[in-house]
């Protein structure tokens, strides 16, 4: 199984080369025969890297320890769920899943695309191609998970523990499939450019595949943000470390490329633009599988540093970020330029939208990328964290925030601020209202902490608002309203929805950050500790047995204000023999929106632990709006008029009579 | 204003955005970025209390020392030099004497160090690159025999 693994691997490497080079002969020549190869070599290669990675996984899943990539990444007590996650819990599997993604979504674009423009979907497959080709060829020569070993080992040296967890089975996954997703956005642009030619139907086009992309970013990130959360025992959220900054550059990029993408069909504008910034979110994309994967980076995600690599992973860094935009250079000129538009507007607004993410994005990659340029140029070592990010990411976020609710308010062409600002007038009250309330009557509440709030119920109200304005509120009886309120097309409750989140998610920052506290002491078995209204009574520490390690679990029992116990946490500290190593489970209980959580210490000799105590008031916001970003996406996605394919129905009257979006 | 004159007054905001968020950088990165030292370094460059920096080394041999409470006491050395370090709260599953850490603070009026975070990495193979780096450099790195 592991050998038919490996050739398949080897053949879908092969067709990439097919898949890349025949339909660009036969889109140039306008061959028909040529081109319609694209299609059916596109999907046979990602039925055999599905091949391969089962073959892995297999191996992964029976404890195969012949295999080298099993036999350092996991062992036989593992339990089934961390034997299958391991196999792209490390280098070699991951970069296995990550050309299973990107073939996924070849064949995804070569089954869907058949409405698309002949020429365009055989140049689109062929830049697939091209980047299928460069990745298998990377992982046959550097990476490869299919090598066997003689004599074969009679155990595993196990999963490294930090990695035994559920969220390895959710978080690279959704990760990848944002980060490759753009791959797609990527190669319509590319395709674009070698064509020459690019009109509204090519961003209708990509905006779904960048929806997509961006839901499954979304997702990611938060996942790896709760993970990081609950597993380090740190109770921080965001580190600003580079390997998340890795991941959140083509968040940031991508969602200016959903924005801008939303103007060039709807107003055949900024289109040479729309096609940079796709080119360039990919790259970030491939940076931070750069990053991640080379090995300049020390971080858990690096898990084995290999010269080889990173060289690798540079040229192909090199070869398509250089030779996509050399190619932009040559023929951006010869592409039809979008007409001027009014400034104040909804394109106008999306243009401000732009500025700022670019800018955002930009000033992330100097705090991430500065480091390692001044260590390679003059040996100097510094660090780039919290303090740098706060002083420039924030001040640039700001502003954006606080404009975000006007942009769905102003129509296309010329928009009327005036009318948009009374539209939001009730927002602005609320907003105004809860920065008072937060500042005058809450504990602790700062200045900051004032502005926080409100800029969040802001964002909040800000898209209630829109909904509200477009189901005629105000001006119509309310069965009326509640019609067209129904009928709204879903990519408006897309765009509030996603608005939505990011002001729960805001609130979900502020409320931590500001109103948190937090406590550590050593305690002994029967004392209590008394943190933000909450008493929690230690009961002592207890050895268990896990299928692979051994743990002191130490309980705490939450006391109500009646004196009885109604809740427990604990926390425990994992031994693992396999790895002699030990890990630290961090106790966390959800009390509504807000959560305690629990982090263990040292053990004294007396029967004594230190302690850390968290109280995180609303912290669920923070992943709790991320999902509803997401769903915000997926509601866009089912709107018909995105639906790539769907015939172009004629709409209800009542449809019809919104404002268009 | 003609088309042409709108196009430049666009081009114009847009550069002096650009031009006021590259400066806000440039300062942060002056200001606000923390430098790695280690401890034979400390004595060359001078560095004011309150200043931000990491701190990297192996924790030296019979210096870990808890006090009451959750406040450790311990020293930083590279074998040349050594540098007492305080910290108050939980140390990484992976911190004891002779293992790499990575330590981040500013130094206090008494000179000794107040760390607000201690990293020593997850892995038990690994010391963190800058401090294995530096030990290199230094030339008392020894090569930890691989499996």
């Amino acid at each position: 199984m592991v050998e038919t693994g490996h050739f398949a691997l080897v053949l879908a490497f092969a067709l990439s080369l097919v898949q890349m080079l025949v339909p660009l002969v036969g889109a140039r020549t306008g061959n028909q025969r040529l081109m319609a190869v694209g299609g059916p070599v596109t999907v046979t290669g990602f039925a055999l890297t599905a091949l391969s990675f089962t073959a892995l996984a297999s191996a992964y899943a029976g404890s195969d320890f012949s295999v080298a990539n099993v036999w350092e990444n996991s062992h036989s007590l593992q339990p089934m769920i961390y034997k299958i996650t391991g196999t792209w819990g490390n280098h070699e599997g991951s970069m296995l899943l990550w050309v299973l993604i990107l073939t996924f979504f070849g064949a995804l674009v070569a089954v869907f695309g058949n409405n698309l423009p002949a020429t365009l979907k055989a140049n689109v497959l062929a830049v697939q191609g091209m980047i299928g080709a460069a990745f298998f060829l990377f992982i046959l020569t550097t990476s490869n998970p299919f090598i066997r070993l003689n004599p074969a080992p009679v155990e595993g040296r196990d999963l490294n523990p930090v990695l035994q967890d559920l969220g390895l089975a959710i978080h690279p996954p959704l990760l990848y499939l944002g980060y490759v997703g753009f791959s797609v956005c990527f190669s319509f642009s590319v395709a674009a450019l070698i064509e020459g030619r690019i009109d509204a139907s090519w961003a209708r086009w990509v905006r779904p595949w960048t929806l997509v992309a961006w839901m499954f970013l979304t997702g990611g990130i938060a996942m790896g943000s709760y993970w990081a959360y609950y597993e380090l025992g740190w109770g921080g959220f965001w580190f600003w470390d580079p390997v998340e900054n890795a991941s959140f550059m083509p968040w940031l990029a991508g969602t200016a490329l959903l924005h801008s993408a939303t103007v060039m069909e709807k107003r055949s504008a900024l289109k040479i633009w729309t096609l940079l910034l796709a080119i360039l979110t990919f790259s970030l994309s491939l940076l931070g599988t750069f990053l991640v994967r080379s090995g300049v980076l020390t971080s858990v995600h690096a898990f084995a540093t290999d010269p080889a690599r990173g060289v690798f992973i540079l040229c192909i860094l090199t070869l398509f970020i250089g030779g996509s935009l050399a190619l932009f250079a040559l023929r951006a000129s010869s592409l039809t330029a979008g007409g001027l538009f009014h400034p104040i507007s909804r394109e106008g607004a999306l243009v401000l939208n732009n500025l700022f993410l670019t800018t955002a994005t930009a000033t992330v990659l100097v705090g991430t990328l500065y480091p390692l340029a001044l260590e390679a140029l003059t040996g100097g070592k510094i660090s780039v964290g919290a303090p740098f990010f706060d002083l420039t990411f924030g001040p640039l976020m700001l502003p954006l925030l606080a404009i975000v609710p006007f942009g769905p308010l102003l129509a296309w062409k010329r928009g009327d601020v005036i009318a948009a600002s009374q539209r939001l007038m009730a927002a602005f009250a609320l907003a105004i209202a809860a920065m008072l309330v937060t500042g005058l009557f809450i504990d602790g509440g700062s200045v900051f902490a004032a502005l926080g709030v409100g800029l969040a119920v802001w964002l909040i109200a800000g898209a209630l608002t829109d909904l509200a304005v477009k189901s005629g509120a105000g001006s119509v009886a309310p069965a009326v309203m509640l019609r067209r309120f129904a009928g709204l097309p879903r990519s408006v409750f897309g765009t509030a929805l996603a608005h939505l989140g990011l002001g729960l998610t805001l609130l979900g920052i502020v409320g931590t950050l500001c109103f948190g506290s937090e406590k550590i002491l050593t305690m002994r078995p029967g004392e209590t500790v008394e943190l933000s209204g909450h008493t929690l009574r230690f009961e002592g520490l207890f050895p268990q047995k896990g299928p692979n390690f051994t743990e002191d679990r130490a309980r705490f029992l939450l006391i109500g204000a009646d004196g009885n116990a109604n809740g427990e946490i604990s926390s425990a500290k994992r031994f693992f023999q396999a790895r002699q190593m030990a890990t630290t489970e961090s106790g966390i209980r959800t009390l509504g929106l807000s959560q305690l959580y629990l982090s263990l210490g040292d053990e004294g000799n007396d029967g004594s632990v230190v302690v850390r105590l968290w109280w995180k008031p609303l912290v669920t916001l923070i992943w709790g709006g991320a999902l509803v970003m997401m769903a915000g996406a997926a509601m866009s996605l089912a709107d018909r008029r995105l639906r790539v394919g769907a015939p172009a129905r004629r709409r209800k009257p009542a449809a019809a009579l919104t404002s268009p979006t | 204003m003609t088309r042409k004159q709108k196009r430049l007054s666009v081009i114009v905001a847009g550069l002096a955005f650009l031009a006021a968020a590259a400066g806000l950088t440039f300062y942060a990165l002056g200001q606000k970025a923390s430098y790695f030292y280690m401890p034979a370094e400390l004595a060359t460059a001078s560095v004011p209390p309150g200043q931000r920096i990491r701190l990297g080394g192996l924790v030296e041999n019979g210096t870990v020392v808890r006090g009451s409470g959750a406040t450790v006491a311990f020293s930083v050395t590279d074998t040349q030099k050594s540098v007492k370090v305080t910290y108050t709260g939980i140390l990484p599953d992976l911190f004891r004497e002779g293992q790499g850490v990575i330590t981040e603070g500013a130094f206090g009026p008494d000179g000794v160090f107040v760390a607000d975070s201690v990293l020593a990495k997850h892995d038990e193979r690994y010391m963190p690159k800058e401090v294995a780096d530096g030990l290199k450099a230094k030339g008392v790195w020894v090569e930890s025999k691989s499996q």
